[in-house]
């Protein structure tokens, strides 16, 4: 039993601590939001340099082969420095979708051009109508000769309308809630028949409803391996999906540790009645239970990322698929629930000040709120965590 | 990063489990897991055992006859131990007085008291608290005045909310021996005689009519001086340092984990709607979220075992406050499982299967949930554990 990183983890969380003193600071982060496409292009090249891009894919697929301890660390800066950049979208869930189910092919062409920072995907899984159950496929992928034909919706697909490609998971057997009969196809964004809402979400990120009307895509467009023939897709999507919310949870923890010291700090150097409001035990005793919440949801975002690494392991054994989503679900809903109480407690501990755009605490309030919402909110995780017992 | 344990460690929890089936008396943990009174004998009884095998002190190093177990070690027998049934080690010998005397005891008190810990010859009681001296415990007022020979001191005041003082041999005790200084530099570290003339323990009830807690008066009372710990003056010192001792046992995992079992078999037995109550929706969430909570401090105790062992100062006191919520909302709920049989109060039937009103789980759930509204007080309430937490860690 070891939870510590080793060197050359720490390693990487020193080069990207210092990464974000340097580079991205969060008047930085403001401008990176404000660009066209939400963020920043020269952040994403800097990233794949880093080997960021390639970090979780196996060795064997160009990648680095980096695990839970990697995965944490960097999702735990992106949330300290409160990241806009694609990276759980296009990594951790459409690169993971790929790493999963793709033949080696697929493979070579996609993570290699998601780790050169030249392509950006993004996962199409969640449709109108689904509220998070990710077999909940209304979209329908019909054979037609040496093509299929996408029909269907998908909704809130975070940085759709900023991917080059998109992963979209379509059913191709079975009626609408089935497990069976769902396959995972990558789409070009701009072709014919796809139409895409792109909007900005309320934590300062961006997400697109998108529709398929039709869409043609070559047969070698389906994700397909020795594992995932046509409509086997489901298992990866729910292994990925478990990788994208133990991501989360570990960005979670970033945000919701900065928040913690920018509350603390506040309430240091605010004066009331001639003395820092910090001095109060109320608001003590306050900042004490945020710093334990956030120790706690540490702690779950730790057995998370062990238990859903974003590629290999728990896939195809019962028991662990089992063990796998009771974690990664028992994480999410103590994350869910925690998060909303420190944001809670961080903008009233700010007093007006909370109320306003332009402290950074308000926006790190808004992305920790908005991770429950996020891949499952606590509700859903909870009844998936129950059904794993 | 590895959530396994090494294969010694393995070898190590498969040895404890194999020791617990072979020699934890079964009417014992039957007691302990169907939430029944202990007495002094069953404590007794099975620290016997334990003493025997050269266990009770196990995770004492080597030089002091413990067995030099790692944390890792000491958490598995903690858990394991707790699981099994076995009733809860005493803690305040060989966990709260024994550091003390291993750091700062002269080698006579080495030599008796720890042998006597390790081998159960000796019951300890912790008298800390006094009616004026609660959470402000360096204000306490139990007088020490050296003889005019210097051969002893004469004792004179009250403690109070003594555990178990009553059934205890000795007293590991904080008094006053000078009041001409800073309230915290005045303290002596005692070590005194239950026997000793002057000395009488009072008992009263806790809310569940349980007998465990005591007021221990003191009148005129000789302690030999070689009886004091370290320096006179250094007793607050002394009790500090102990914190530094707190193991991750404070998170109560093993308790909780055996608890929450019983909780779902309890649950799985009562009918609510013609059906189990541990599948009515809104009481099987309430158990989910108990038991998402103790996945947390599960963890959490891992990563404290993974980085320094030990649960020094702040540390402890995350594991306490959120060990002690756990602990009230598992009792919380398993009094709620009993419906309106959490009503009645009947004694005989807490300590027995005779007379109960409902079933026979029933009779002790609302007598146990009030007596474990202590745990949260106890030990450093948890408002205490809040202030050191802001001021070691928060700087506040």
């Amino acid at each position: 039993m070891d939870l510590s990183f080793n060197d050359d983890q720490k390693q990487l969380q020193d080069a990207l601590a210092k990464y974000i003193e340097r580079d991205y600071g969060f008047e930085r982060r403001r401008a990176y939001q404000g660009a066209a496409e939400g963020f920043s292009r020269e952040v994403w090249a800097q990233f794949a340099d880093m080997g960021l891009l390639s970090l979780p894919f196996a060795e064997a697929d160009g990648g680095l082969g980096g695990g839970a301890a990697e995965m944490l660390v960097v999702m735990t800066a992106i949330g300290d420095a409160l990241m806009v950049e694609p990276y759980l979208a296009t990594v951790v869930l459409a690169g993971g979708a790929i790493a999963r189910a793709g033949s080696s092919a697929q493979k070579a062409e996609l993570l290699g051009g998601i780790a050169e920072g030249k392509l950006i995907a993004a996962a199409a899984f969640e449709e109108p109508g689904a509220r998070f159950n990710l077999a909940h496929v209304a979209t329908t992928a019909r054979k037609a000769g040496a093509e299929y034909l996408l029909s269907g919706s998908k909704a809130v697909v975070l940085h759709g309308g900023q991917a080059d490609r998109l992963v979209v998971s379509a059913r191709t057997s079975g009626k609408v809630a089935d497990e069976k009969g769902i396959s995972l196809f990558v789409v070009d964004r701009k072709a014919r028949g796809v139409s895409v809402r792109d909007y900005r979400t309320i934590d300062g990120l961006r997400a697109a409803d998108i529709t398929f009307d039709g869409v043609r895509v070559p047969a070698d467009a389906l994700l397909a391996n020795t594992e995932n023939a046509e409509g086997a897709a489901f298992d990866s999507i729910d292994a990925v999906a478990d990788a994208g919310v133990a991501a989360l949870c570990a960005e979670a923890v970033g945000v919701m540790e900065s928040l913690n010291r920018q509350t603390l700090e506040y309430i240091k150097g605010r004066q009331q009645f001639g003395v820092p409001i910090g001095s109060f035990q109320v608001l003590q005793h306050r900042a004490v239970d945020m710093f334990m919440h956030a120790e706690q949801c540490k702690s779950m975002a730790y057995l998370a990322a062990i238990k859903a690494p974003v590629v290999g392991h728990s896939v195809g054994e019962a028991a662990s698929i089992k063990e796998r989503r009771r974690a990664v679900s028992a994480a999410k809903v103590h994350i869910g629930n925690s998060g909303r109480v420190v944001a809670q407690d961080a903008i009233q501990m700010h007093g007006g000040m909370g109320m306003t755009n332009e402290l950074a605490a308000s926006h790190y309030a808004k992305r920790l709120t908005m991770i429950d919402f996020v891949l499952g909110d606590s509700a859903h995780h909870l009844s998936r965590f129950e059904a794993a017992a | 990063m590895d959530l396994n344990y090494s294969a010694q460690e393995i070898a190590f929890r498969d040895e404890v489990r194999a020791f617990l089936r072979a020699n934890l008396p079964a009417e014992v943990s039957r007691k302990v897991i169907e939430h029944r009174h202990l007495v002094r004998e069953d404590y007794m009884r099975w620290q016997d055992i334990l003493a025997a095998k050269g266990w009770l002190a196990g995770h004492w190093p080597k030089e002091f006859g413990g067995q030099g177990w790692s944390h890792v070690q000491a958490h598995i027998f903690d858990e394991e131990t707790a699981l099994a049934g076995a009733p809860r080690v005493v803690p305040f010998g060989v966990n709260m007085v024994a550091p003390v005397i291993m750091a700062f005891g002269s080698q006579q008190q080495k030599d008796t008291w720890l042998a006597g810990l390790r081998s159960n010859k000796h019951w300890w009681c912790q008298g800390y608290s006094e009616p004026g001296a609660g959470s402000d415990l360096a204000s306490l007022k139990t007088r020490a005045e050296l003889s005019a020979d210097g051969t002893h001191y004469v004792v004179n005041g009250q403690k109070t909310w003594t555990t178990m003082a009553h059934w205890a041999d000795m007293m590991f005790c904080l008094v006053r021996t000078t009041n001409e200084k800073r309230k915290q530099e005045g303290i002596s570290f005692l070590l005194i005689d239950m026997k000793t003339p002057g000395i009488s323990v009072r008992p009263f009830l806790t809310l569940d009519e349980e007998h465990s807690l005591n007021d221990v008066f003191f009148d005129n009372v000789r302690v030999p001086v070689e009886n004091r710990v370290g320096e006179e003056g250094k007793g607050w010192t002394y009790a500090k340092y102990l914190l530094g001792f707190e193991r991750t046992v404070v998170a109560a995992l093993g308790f909780s984990k055996r608890e929450l079992a019983t909780l779902k078999r309890i649950a799985a037995s009562e009918v609510r709607n013609g059906r189990p109550l541990a599948e009515d929706a809104r009481f099987a969430a309430k158990i989910a979220l108990a038991e998402i909570d103790l996945m947390a401090l599960d963890m959490t105790v891992m990563r404290v075992l993974s980085s320094r062992g030990k649960a020094p100062g702040p540390e402890a006191s995350i594991l306490k406050i959120k060990g002690t919520e756990l602990q009230q909302t598992i009792t919380e709920l398993m009094m709620e499982t009993v419906g309106p049989y959490a009503v009645p109060f009947v004694p005989e039937a807490i300590e027995s299967d005779a007379n109960g009103a409902g079933p026979a789980h029933a009779a002790p759930l609302a007598a146990t949930y009030f007596n474990w509204r202590k745990v949260t007080i106890f030990g450093g309430s948890n408002e205490i554990q809040r202030n050191i937490i802001s001021k070691a860690v928060l700087g506040l």
